[in-house]
């Protein structure tokens, strides 16, 4: 069935009578579900990203390709959600939300170790995958899928159901722990229910709530995470520890100044001043290298991304793709602010990547699966009357 | 999952609500972006300054390339202090994989006992920088060498460096004059120019090597070079070459320390060899000796011990700091300054009975001779060495008239022009001894001042350069060791010389000098063994200092005191007397009389420098000294 889903926009459509009554050929990027637009945008992004990305790598071309071929992954997952009907979507959501949970938990007993955390799940020999990833699609949807049947704006009785979808997992990823990518998971939800027409009255309730909780937290963090709180008040309290990365990062940016020092020219990138230079710091490469002028013109694409997404979203004909859609987009938007945030130092310093930009398969992946979940919605269209 | 039945759900609402939210999320992206933008603007363009500056200080880093030490050579031109390369073993933590192993490795290769391996590991440690080589081990010898070369695919991350250290050829006999360098301590370190000892590890502790150390050190270079961020080199950015320290010439001559050294033949004493006409330091030797080269490399405790606690203090630089009583080696300077002061004329007789009294007091003050010399002049005072003499002579010129004289002739002085370290000794005043001991002078003490005695202190260098300034007739010519910095000759005069002495006839020299010939000539000279062969004319002073004073009427046989409490043997002379080329004087520690244990290492000088012949060999002067010993005579 969801072969059929599949091909069937490939498979030529016989003529379909449009709104006006008027025959017309469907385009062909209406017959493979894709928005040229937005498709375009992402290929001149993840382009300008492998330029930065070799530049950052120290030059290595083989870090290039395979970042390439990952995008080639990522790609066709994308193209290939992009088939799926709302409905099936819809379908799916909850036993996708369920595996997922269930892998957050053999996590919690089984999980590799890895970088003081668990995070992985792995299948020795065939794959090393976090759960977490999946989640950030998983989650989003499962919320969606229930407010979607229910009248909105929420009441209280959906709020309460929406805060055990998006809490366990949540909590599950905190455990691991992993306190960056457990709140932007739980953004990525609370982001559904906000779309949804949460009641602001509410919205400033829990943010009271919140902020009364701060000390209770503080608390509760692990002592690394408390660093990164602290070396982030005051990067210079450890300068050849904690703060080395901020202070590193920062001189790179700053010294980029307006134009840039010019690609493969950051002395602060190729001489490895810069830690995780390709990864999670390689906005400061683009800084540096580009300037503010090359920083602007990420944000500006990174912006037109997002504007595209939330009209492709807002075009969206039901209510359950329209939420999906939002919160993809949205939390995608978090991604880029939080990452460039960290890396020129006004926020903590979270392991989140840059969006298509940073080296990385996973989060590519799932990246590129969240627009094609946009594109899905805004492209299985059901002819309703206006 | 029941569905509500209550309330009809309503799309157009939903569709309203969600284009609100989603254009208050417009709102919200476009503040954060702004903010970012903000953030980026400040560090890129505002703050780019200072972003840069910090930029550039991670990347570049400025190495110092410390200059080549200056060589010293003696005055014909051989090599005093030279720079040997010599091989260190050094280590780069990273990139080495297996520390454990290698420094095993190392140990056994190198044949050391294993527990160097510990001191290995700490010395591992001891580095500033990442990448920069720890130093294992210092002067790898050439078995080292080869067994690490041999085995160097198996020590990855060990190198074998070389280094230039200094080395002094002939270190025991020349410590004394050269001095030695090494390594700065902290102390040192907190006075330097730290830019231009970055890269220097060594310096002048004493001697020529401390005093001319700016000159022989030389400037520093650098070079800037890019590292990255582990501080691994990865290229040069610019380079300042360095400039070598200048060489030194000095005034030595190496073959007449080695002389004076090997005079000295292990006894406790010092030579100090002087050119009167151009002050130039000839000898400047000092008994025992020590090697300095250990001092460069760094000493081990028990060695530096074994110097330390050596009785015959080894590391003590009699020539410049040793203090003696001059005994009657202050006689002719006694003389001048009476003739100066109009106290006697060379033709004034006194009757000596055998000793001195002051008036109004009945301590006898002896001659050496008990039963006196009877008539005495002042040439024969000189010859015999005659204490009545100078009792009379001391007294009536009064300590304040010898204090102003001897000083003028540099007693009590540091005049010598570059010798580092040198002391002042003592020549008592009044005022000195006001100060001292809360006294004031008794008229006693003036006359064991004027046979060399009491308080009165010299150096062996300042008793050879009085002996020069005598030699000169009075002209003052600054001691030094450097004849050339570089290409640059010292010149004869230098400022601060002090003032010349002037008598107010010029014939009273010659009659000084006469009295000091019959010394070494004449029929009554205390020294005239040495004059029988004599083939120039010289002149010369014994002198006998005592260590100990003894009673009012007691008498001493040398050879029941302990060793340590014999008299001192001094000998001061000049030569040839018409034209001298030679100063010298002669300081043997506990050795007995001047005239038979001093006199004739005056005389081995004296000829090795002004005759063409060979220097006489070191068995020639101990038979010399064996049939001497048998002598016993006063002075």
């Amino acid at each position: 069935m969801i072969w059929n889903e599949l091909t069937r926009g490939l498979r030529s459509h016989p003529v379909k009578p449009s709104l006006s009554g008027i025959a017309r050929r469907r385009s062909l990027w209406e017959r493979i579900h894709l928005d040229p637009w937005l498709l375009g945008m992402l290929l001149v992004l993840m382009l300008a990203g492998l330029v930065v990305l070799y530049s950052a790598s120290g030059q290595h071309f083989s870090v290039v390709t395979a970042q390439a071929i990952r995008f080639g992954v990522a790609l066709a997952v994308m193209v290939g959600l992009a088939q799926l009907s709302t409905t099936t979507l819809l379908r799916w959501t909850p036993l996708v939300y369920v595996a997922g949970l269930g892998m957050l938990v053999a996590v919690e007993l089984i999980g590799d170790m890895g970088m003081g955390a668990q995070r992985w799940l792995v299948i020795p020999g065939v794959i090393r995958f976090q759960p977490s990833e999946l989640m950030k699609l998983a989650m989003p949807m499962m919320v969606a899928a229930w407010l979607s049947r229910q009248v909105l704006p929420p009441r209280w009785r959906d709020l309460a159901v929406c805060a055990v979808i998006i809490g366990l997992p949540v909590a599950l990823i905190a455990r691991q722990p992993d306190l960056g990518t457990s709140l932007l998971v739980a953004t990525a939800g609370v982001l559904v229910v906000v779309l949804a027409g949460l009641s602001w009255r509410f919205i400033l309730f829990c943010g009271t709530l919140a902020a009364a909780a701060l000390p209770l937290l503080w608390i509760n963090l692990h002592d690394y995470q408390r660093q990164r709180v602290l070396t982030f008040l005051d990067p210079e309290s450890d300068p050849l520890g904690a703060g080395w990365n901020i202070i590193q990062s920062t001189t790179a940016i700053g010294s980029g100044g307006f134009w840039g020092k010019g690609w493969l020219q950051g002395t602060q990138s190729q001489l490895e001043f810069l830690p995780e230079r390709h990864t999670d710091f390689i906005v400061a490469v683009l800084g540096e290298e580009f300037g503010l002028v090359g920083m602007l013109a990420f944000l500006a694409l990174y912006l037109l991304i997002v504007g595209r997404g939330l009209w492709l979203a807002g075009a969206a004909q039901e209510t359950f793709g329209r939420l999906v859609a939002g919160s993809i987009i949205l939390t995608f938007f978090i991604y880029v602010f939080v990452n460039v945030g960290m890396v020129s130092g006004i926020l903590p310093v979270v392991g989140v990547p840059l969006p298509l930009v940073s080296y990385g398969g996973t989060s590519s992946v799932t990246l590129m699966a969240g627009f094609g979940i946009l594109m899905a919605v805004n492209a299985h269209r059901r002819l309703l009357p206006r | 999952m029941r569905r509500r039945r209550d309330t009809l759900k309503n799309p157009e609402q939903e569709l309203r609500v969600f284009r609100m939210r989603s254009l208050l999320a417009v709102l919200v992206v476009l503040i954060l972006t702004g903010l970012l933008g903000g953030r980026l603007f400040y560090l890129q363009v505002v703050q780019h300054e200072v972003y840069s500056t910090r930029s550039e200080k991670n990347r570049v880093r400025v190495e110092p390339l410390p200059p080549t030490r200056g060589l010293i050579y003696d005055r014909n031109g051989k090599l005093l202090a030279e720079n040997r390369p010599t091989y260190n073993l050094t280590l780069v933590r990273e990139r080495v994989d297996d520390l454990d192993a290698t420094l095993a490795l190392l140990v056994e290769l190198l044949k050391l006992p294993d527990e160097e391996a510990e001191a290995f590991r700490v010395r591992s440690r001891q580095r500033q920088r990442p990448f920069q080589p720890a130093l294992l081990m210092s002067d790898l010898d050439e078995a080292q060498i080869a067994r690490l070369a041999v085995n160097r695919h198996r020590l990855p991350g060990v190198e074998v460096q070389a280094q230039l250290l200094r080395y002094y050829p002939d270190a025991e006999t020349m410590v004394h004059a050269l001095g030695y360098v090494g390594r700065i301590n902290a102390e040192e370190l907190a006075g330097l120019d730290s830019g231009n000892y970055a890269g220097t590890h060594f310096i002048g502790k004493s001697g020529v090597e401390r005093f001319y150390e700016d000159e022989l050190h030389g400037q520093a270079g650098l070079r800037k070079v890019e590292t990255n961020a582990r501080g691994r080199v990865l290229r040069e950015l610019g380079h300042t070459d360095p400039v070598p320290g200048r060489d030194l010439t000095l005034t030595l001559d190496s073959e007449l320390q080695k002389l004076a050294v090997e005079l000295l033949d292990g006894r406790r004493g010092s030579i100090v060899a002087i050119a009167p006409a151009t002050g130039e330091i000839l000898a400047l030797a000092s008994v025992p000796g020590f090697d300095s080269n250990q001092f460069v490399t760094g000493i081990d405790v028990a060695s530096y011990r074994a110097l330390q606690e050596n009785l015959d203090l080894p590391l003590y630089n009699r020539a410049i700091r040793g203090h003696y009583p001059p005994g009657s080696t202050i006689k002719p300077f006694m003389a001048i300054t009476g003739l100066k002061e109009g106290a006697i004329t060379p033709g004034k007789v006194i009757y000596d009975p055998g000793y001195f009294q002051l008036p109004n007091d009945s301590r006898r003050y002896r001659n050496w001779l008990r039963w006196g010399h009877g008539r005495v002049d002042l040439e024969r005072a000189l010859a015999v060495s005659n204490n009545t003499y100078f009792y009379s002579l001391a007294h009536e010129l009064g300590i304040d008239r010898i204090h102003e004289n001897m000083t003028a002739f540099g007693f009590g002085e540091r005049i010598a022009h570059d010798v580092q370290g040198q002391s002042d000794a003592l020549m008592p005043s009044r005022t000195w001894k006001r100060g001292r001991f809360n006294q004031p002078w008794y008229p006693g003490e003036t006359l064991s001042v004027g046979i060399g005695q009491g308080y009165l202190q010299v150096t062996p260098l300042q008793l050879a350069t009085a002996t020069a300034v005598l030699a000169n007739r009075g002209e003052w010519v600054k001691p030094r060791l450097a004849q050339r910095i570089g290409e640059q000759e010292v010149p004869v005069d230098l400022p601060d010389t002090p003032a010349d002495i002037e008598l107010g006839n010029e014939t009273w020299w010659d009659s000084v000098y006469s009295g000091m010939e019959k010394v070494v000539s004449g029929r009554e000279g205390t020294a005239r063994r040495i004059g029988r062969d004599l083939e120039y004319r010289m002149a010369g002073k014994s002198g006998t200092a005592q260590v100990f004073s003894l009673g009012q009427n007691e008498k001493y046989n040398a050879d029941e005191l302990k060793e340590r409490l014999r008299d001192h043997a001094l000998f001061m002379a000049f030569a040839p007397v018409e034209e001298p080329e030679i100063a010298v004087a002669v300081i043997v520690e506990n050795a007995g009389g001047g005239s038979t244990h001093a006199a004739h290492l005056a005389k081995a000088m004296t000829d090795a420098w002004l005759l063409d012949d060979e220097a006489p060999d070191s068995d020639e002067v101990r038979e010399a000294l064996e049939r001497e010993d048998d002598r016993v005579a006063g002075d």
